[in-house]
This record gives structure tokens, C-alpha cells and sequence, in this order.
């Protein structure tokens, strides 16, 4: 890894990622400041979260670059671009459904200490993990359901624990894939303080079709359509583009 | 209820060396040895949801080890377990590099084929190993000049160290390594995106369960004062792998049920019927119908519902 002269948070520079003959990401570049609030639209199938699998490693592109505070992360290992202070949550609720919310949420801070690697004492014993759990959970409004599995739980607490458990990492960048999909009304608007909250060390960057919610969350836009960046930038101007109205928002 | 078993587990592990005959205490000395077994092969399978068909090979090398630097090269018995567990976590750290390329049925198999070359050498290799006459004529260790040749003493140097080896692994998949092991067998993918190494973690659990399985080697070749090459075969793999599944996977109490259910049926219905193979299969088929999870999974719910119905 080489420190680059940036400044920026997240840098994706001419990405290109194909699945046989079908180019998923054809030339992606994207540029996000520290403390920016970055939402990414598009129509079904635009490439959205293949970017985001390709940011956080799930996938390996074809070619280009990522950089996170100016260090190369392309070629890291997922784990070790979380070391480096990314997280996401996922579109498609991945929490281990019989553990508890703390459980949950202590495995994810357990994910960027070496006590990870302690074999010879119950986790029951890490009492730090647990209150720093049981204070995140807190932060989402569900420290009460703590002691209950996941599958007790209803599917827009699922995604308050989804959050929870990257908030707890204290990213430097995080990516939402999807954050509001599924909520009813009064848990988007919950979901919706929840993500304006979050400190302004956090880089946020995020995937949603909620239009009305999310562009009250978002400082910039960037419109992606067959895997390219069709518009980019402030979200006023992006969202009085023609090509925006004609790609995604419909007239 | 809970006291109630307790003390009904207590007293069926101290009571055999004053209650039963030789041919008991035997028989329960052979179970604990297979309880160990599995319970180091549950950590792949149960608790790594690793299904490993080669776990053989760890018990057999490390007895294999044994018996020939005691009775070839006449090393003392506690230099040659010190050299046969080493060389057995040795041998499990080459083959989880290359078991772990793959997952699942390929691990399956790669565990498989690495098993059965061990398997064909100690049967072609007859000017080490003595082929298919195997080696005989072994001695038992005396740990602290204590002498363990009758059944009784035998049975309680095997209860220590599987008590010792229970307590080990118990608190292995409980600790915070545990916790990680779990949430990668569940969701590899969600666990490296939250800074855990999947790949090493699965290793680690591989030499982990390798090194236990060398240590179940090291009583079994003690037990019998004999070591043929049936002992690293697919047969002693897959009746451990039996075990762990009908006790119940990814529990510590399964695979100790599993391996008696095993050792009682082969021992009991050998007597009887010439093919107690065919009778372990029915019953075998019988728990996994009755009780998908495995015995004691299967027994704590049915359990569980008793107390809940109303009386």
C-alpha cells in the first residue's frame, strides 16, 4: 500500500468489472470527501450493488482502482479493508438468526480486535464487548429486545441491528446498500434519523430508490445506468438534470 | 431436573471400575476414546460445518507414530506422544492447505483422498509399518511410574484426559475464536466483511481438531497395544462422522452419544448377528428420520415439550 496525495475518503478510479460477456461495471470513477453523504440511484440492474461488492471486496474488478484515504485497497482481502475502516450493511439481511441482537452486534466489534483470535476464555466473559454492544443497540432503540434472537424480531428491526452492527465498528466509510427497502412508513422515518445521526468522521455512502427520504439525507448524487456514471454531482443540480429525469426519475 | 442429570452423567462415568467386569470397563474406556474422536471431528464438522471424511488419518498417524518409536526405535513413552502429537498437528496443518482450497463436498473429498493415501501406506510401506500384520506387541505408558495394564486403571488415566480434552474443547467453541468459527460456518461472507479472516480461521480449526484427534490415537493405540492400518481406513472415519451426526452436530454432548451408540451396537450386536454393519445403518437410519438434528438435540426438545405440555 502507498499513501497517495488525496484527500478524498473513498476514490474509485475507471473500474471495469464484467460477468462472461456481460460488462456489469463499464468505466466507474467516483470521488467522496470525508464526511460526505453520497447516494447512488439508478434503474434495476445498473450495476449498484456489484460497485458496492467491488468497494468492499466481495468481488475483484477486472481492472482500476479503489483507494480509501489514499491507500490502494484493489487488491485486499475483504477483512482487510474493514481493518482499514469500511463497512457495509447488505440489501438481503444477513444476521445470524438464532444469536442474539448482542450477540450480533458483539461479533461485529469482536471483527476488529485481536481478542478475535482468544481460544481459551469464554466470550461470556468479555463484559467490555457486551456493554459496548448493549450502548449500539441503544443508539438504534432496541437495546430491550437485546436478549432476543434475531428470528424473534421483525423485519424493520432487523435492519435498526443491520445498522447497529456497523455503526458499532465506528467506520471510517460506510456503505447502505438498500437501507429503507421493506420498512413501512414510521420505520422509515426512524431508520431515516437513525442515518442522519451518524457522526460526521463517517463517510456515508448509499444505494436507495426511496427518493423522498433519501435525498434528504444526501449532500451529492451520482446516477449510474449499464454499469457507466451518467450524472454526478450536487444533489439539486443532479436531480434538475434532463438526463436524470429521462434515466431514472421518469417525467 | 438439570442436577438430575448431572448426576446421572457423574455416576455413569465413576461407577464402571466398581460395578462392571473387565469386558465393561474395557467397553467404557473404548467409548471414551471414541467420544474424543468425535468430539475432534465435531469441531470440523459441527462447529466449522466442515464435513470431513478423513479424520481417521489423525488418529491413525499419531498411533502409527507411536508404536514405532516405542517399539522400533525404543523411545520412552513420553518423548514419542510428545513426537507423534507434534508430528500429527504437523501433518494436519499440510493437509488443511490443502483441504481448505475447497469447501464442501470438495473438502469432503479432498479430506477423503489424502486419508486413503495414509491408508495405502501403512498397508504397501510393509518394511515400516508391517503391512497388514500391523504391530503388535506394544506397551502402555506409566505416567508418574503409575502402572495403567488393568482395566480399572486404564479407565481412569482415559476419564482424566477425556475430561481434561472435553473441558478444552468446550471452552474452545465458547471462547470468542469459537464465536467467530460459527458465524463463519454460517455466513463466510458476512463475517470478512466484518474484519474476520475466514480462511485462517478454518485452519486454525483444522489443526485444533487435528491435534484432539491425535491425542484420541495416542489412548487408542494405548488401549489396544496394537495398531493395524484398518485405524486410518474410511470405515474408522465414517463410523466417527456416523456418530457425530446421530448424537448431534455442533453440540459437546452429541458426539460423546454418538460414540457409544456406535461402540455399543458394533460391540453387542457382534456377538449376535455376523453383520452388525447392516444393523448400525438401520439404526442410524431410525435417528435420523426420528430425529433430524441428531439424539441429544433431539431429546432436550422432546424434553423441553414434556415440561411445557400441561399436566
Amino acid at each position: 500500500m502507498t499513501a497517495a496525495a488525496s484527500n478524498l475518503a473513498l476514490e474509485v478510479i475507471n473500474l471495469k468489472k464484467a460477468f462472461g460477456g456481460l460488462a456489469v461495471t463499464q468505466d466507474v470513477s467516483l470521488a467522496v470527501r470525508p464526511g460526505e453523504r453520497r447516494l447512488i440511484i439508478g434503474p434495476n440492474g445498473a450495476g449498484k450493488t456489484t460497485l458496492f461488492n467491488q468497494i468492499s471486496g466481495d468481488l475483484r474488478p477486472n481492472s482500476g482502482l479503489i483507494r480509501l484515504f489514499g491507500f490502494d485497497i484493489t487488491q485486499l482481502p475483504p477483512y482487510r479493508r474493514a481493518h482499514a475502516g469500511l463497512s457495509r450493511t447488505y440489501q438481503i439481511i444477513t444476521l445470524f438468526a438464532t444469536d442474539t441482537l448482542e450477540h450480533n452486534v458483539a461479533l461485529g466489534l469482536l471483527g476488529l480486535r485481536s481478542s478475535r483470535w482468544q481460544m481459551w476464555r469464554p466470550m461470556s466473559l468479555y463484559s467490555d464487548l457486551a456493554a459496548e454492544a448493549r450502548r449500539a443497540l441503544d443508539a438504534v432503540g432496541l437495546l430491550h429486545l437485546a436478549a432476543h434472537p434475531i428470528s424473534d424480531i421483525a423485519y424493520g428491526e432487523r435492519r435498526r441491528v443491520e445498522l447497529a452492527v456497523a455503526l458499532a465498528q465506528k467506520p471510517r466509510v460506510l456503505l447502505l446498500d438498500e437501507p429503507l427497502a421493506g420498512l413501512s412508513n414510521t420505520e422509515r422515518s426512524t431508520v431515516k434519523s437513525l442515518i442522519a445521526s451518524i457522526p460526521r468522521e463517517t463517510t456515508v455512502i448509499m444505494i436507495e430508490h426511496d427518493m423522498d427520504t433519501a435525498l434528504d439525507l444526501a449532500e451529492t448524487v451520482t446516477l449510474l445506468n449499464y454499469g457507466r456514471v451518467i450524472v454526478d454531482g450536487g444533489r439539486d443540480a443532479v436531480i434538475a438534470d434532463e438526463l436524470t429525469r429521462e434515466v431514472y426519475l421518469g417525467t | 431436573m438439570k442436577w438430575f442429570a448431572i448426576a446421572v452423567i457423574a455416576a455413569s462415568l465413576l461407577l464402571p471400575p466398581f460395578l462392571a467386569g473387565d469386558f465393561y470397563i474395557n467397553l467404557a474406556s473404548q467409548i471414551l476414546i471414541a467420544a474424543i474422536f468425535a468430539l475432534s471431528l465435531n469441531l470440523l464438522v459441527g462447529f466449522g460445518g466442515m464435513t470431513s471424511l478423513g479424520h481417521a488419518s489423525y488418529l491413525g498417524v499419531a498411533a502409527y507414530i507411536s508404536a514405532l518409536l516405542t517399539s522400533r526405535y525404543g523411545l520412552g513413552h513420553g518423548s514419542a506422544a510428545v513426537v507423534s502429537i507434534a508430528g500429527t498437528v504437523a501433518m494436519a496443518a499440510i493437509f488443511g492447505v490443502i483441504a481448505l482450497r475447497a469447501t464442501g463436498l470438495g473438502f469432503l473429498m479432498i479430506t477423503l483422498a489424502l486419508s486413503q493415501v495414509l491408508w495405502g501406506l501403512a498397508y504397501r510401506m510393509s518394511n515400516v509399518t508391517n503391512g497388514d500384520n500391523g504391530i503388535a506387541g506394544l506397551t502402555r505408558p506409566a505416567p508418574f511410574g503409575i502402572s495403567i495394564n488393568s482395566p480399572a486403571s486404564f479407565y481412569w488415566f482415559v476419564l482424566i484426559v477425556a475430561a481434561f480434552a472435553f473441558l478444552m474443547m468446550a471452552i474452545f467453541v465458547s471462547s470468542a475464536f469459537g464465536s467467530s468459527l460459527k458465524g463463519v460456518r454460517d455466513q463466510p461472507r458476512r463475517m470478512a466483511a466484518l474484519g474476520f479472516n475466514p480462511w485462517l480461521i478454518r485452519w486454525i480449526t483444522f489443526i485444533y481438531a487435528g491435534f484432539w484427534g491425535g491425542v484420541s490415537g495416542l489412548l487408542y493405540v494405548y488401549y489396544h497395544k496394537y495398531i493395524h492400518p484398518t485405524s486410518l481406513s474410511t470405515t474408522s472415519s465414517a463410523e466417527a462422522l456416523l456418530g457425530v451426526i446421530a448424537g448431534g452436530s455442533g453440540t459437546m454432548g452429541g458426539p460423546v452419544v454418538g460414540a457409544a451408540v456406535v461402540l455399543l451396537i458394533k460391540n453387542y450386536a457382534s456377538a449376535y448377528v455376523e453383520r452388525w454393519n447392516m444393523l448400525l445403518g438401520l439404526v442410524f437410519l431410525f435417528i435420523v428420520l426420528v430425529m433430524p438434528t441428531g439424539i441429544v438435540p433431539g431429546v432436550s426438545r422432546l424434553t423441553a415439550a414434556i415440561r411445557r405440555a400441561p399436566p
